[in-house]
């Protein structure tokens, strides 16, 4: 969808413009940047408070160039329900994309309300979850979707601990939990999976989720050019499976082809540093290689 | 207080936004944020086979290019020397040098 570029004035054109300051290598904005692209200029937009929010919408500038409202924290998905029901009470809808954007705690945890309402009245609107694993704009807290052991500000590495001491929140189980028409996981790493995931949304009517790993720079404490690098390791070592659902039917799951150690993912993160210190951490290693095992089992990823 | 404010400071179009503090579209083009960045990007244009990554994976939106002529550039402007194209381009026809200021 971004073959397209073959200027420098046709990259000043995209939906999702440049000038924003979001840091160096964020793999956020490269997201927004394929999604927005797909769905094109008759989209109407919302983001729930976090990085994207503070990046794009610096005052008196915005990133945008289609029709975008910043919500509160919490209720992303029922601002984007209401701008959805009033396009179909004015018969306007026809043609018109709704987007409701947030991060992973704005989603999972804060935002968890205003989505599942969102989800049983089955308002035409597709939800975008930018899954970077903690508050990132606030100062890297933990979120119910940070991943196990991983440090993070309120869950620091020490002597009694090793970071976050709970598995991830099955965030896309709850979606499908709620027989939504569509769910999928997404990852930055495969750019046209991710593409080709939100162009099936828009032949789809009712709410559709899709969540979206996107490794964060700072938060995840790793040299910029690494973004992309990481994303593909996380899905191929299976602790990010990618896979898309109907209703709570899984319908495809994206194979990883040979398993790769998880010790090749975590070994290039700040986040997960104290796991390479001794012996006690080895065996936390082993834990997390059993949680990725489980996700292949699980989704029959090989 | 504010209103007045901004509506002599309208007349006199010193700022880029109208009253409701609502930003043009894509006014964030007079940000240029290529002062982020310690890197740059050279495009050797050598091995180079056309596959677009570098156009996908740009976080900034800044590259461009011809697959068919296979002739790729940037925008320096607002490149932030992340480093990312030179790292995932498949053909290694990407390089990053330190720029100093």
């Amino acid at each position: 969808m971004l073959t397209n570029m073959l200027t420098k004035e046709d990259t000043h054109k995209q939906m999702f413009t440049m000038g924003h300051s979001g840091c160096s290598g964020c793999s956020q904005t490269m997201a927004v940047r394929l999604i927005t692209e797909v769905l094109g200029k008759n989209t109407i937009a919302t983001s729930a408070t976090g990085c994207l929010e503070v990046i794009s919408a610096k005052f008196p500038e915005s990133s945008w160039n289609i029709p975008w409202i910043h919500s509160l924290f919490e209720n992303s998905a029922a601002v984007a329900s209401g701008i959805e029901a009033a396009l179909q009470i004015t018969g306007k809808k026809e043609g018109i994309t709704v987007l409701a954007q947030a991060g992973d705690g704005g989603t999972a945890d804060i935002g968890l309300q205003a989505l599942s309402g969102m989800f049983e009245r089955n308002h035409d609107v597709l939800y975008v979850c930018y899954d970077n694993g903690a508050y990132m704009n606030t100062g890297y807290q933990r979120s119910g979707l940070t991943p196990y052991d991983a440090f993070t500000s309120t869950s620091p590495s020490g002597k009694i601990s090793f970071g976050n001491n709970r598995p991830k929140k099955y965030m896309p189980e709850i979606a499908m939990a709620h027989r939504i028409p569509y769910t999928a996981v997404a990852s930055v790493g495969y750019p046209m999976d991710l593409q080709k995931k939100v162009k099936k949304t828009m032949s789809i009517k009712g709410s559709k989720y899709l969540q979206v790993d996107v490794p964060c720079t700072p938060g995840w404490k790793y040299e910029p050019r690494y973004s992309v690098k990481i994303a593909q390791l996380g899905v191929q070592s299976g602790l990010y499976p990618l896979f898309e659902a109907e209703y709570d039917k899984i319908i495809s799951v994206k194979k990883i082809g040979k398993k790769v150690p998880v010790e090749e993912y975590l070994k290039l993160q700040g986040r997960f540093k104290h796991l390479f210190k001794d012996e006690a951490g080895k065996a936390e290693i082993e834990k997390i290689q059993k949680i990725a095992d489980e996700n292949i089992e699980r989704y029959g990823l090989l | 207080m504010l209103r007045r404010l901004l509506t002599i400071m309208l007349k006199e179009e010193k700022l880029d936004f109208k009253l409701g503090i609502i930003a043009r579209p894509g006014a964030a083009l007079a940000n240029k944020t290529g002062s982020f960045r310690s890197e740059i990007p050279v495009f050797k244009l050598d091995k180079c086979t056309g596959c677009d990554l570098c156009i996908y994976y740009c976080p900034e939106g800044v590259v461009f290019g011809d697959k068919k002529t296979k002739k790729y550039s940037f925008d320096e402007d607002y490149c932030k020397g992340c480093g990312i194209c030179a790292e995932e381009c498949p053909a290694k026809d990407i390089d990053m040098i330190l720029v100093e200021k």
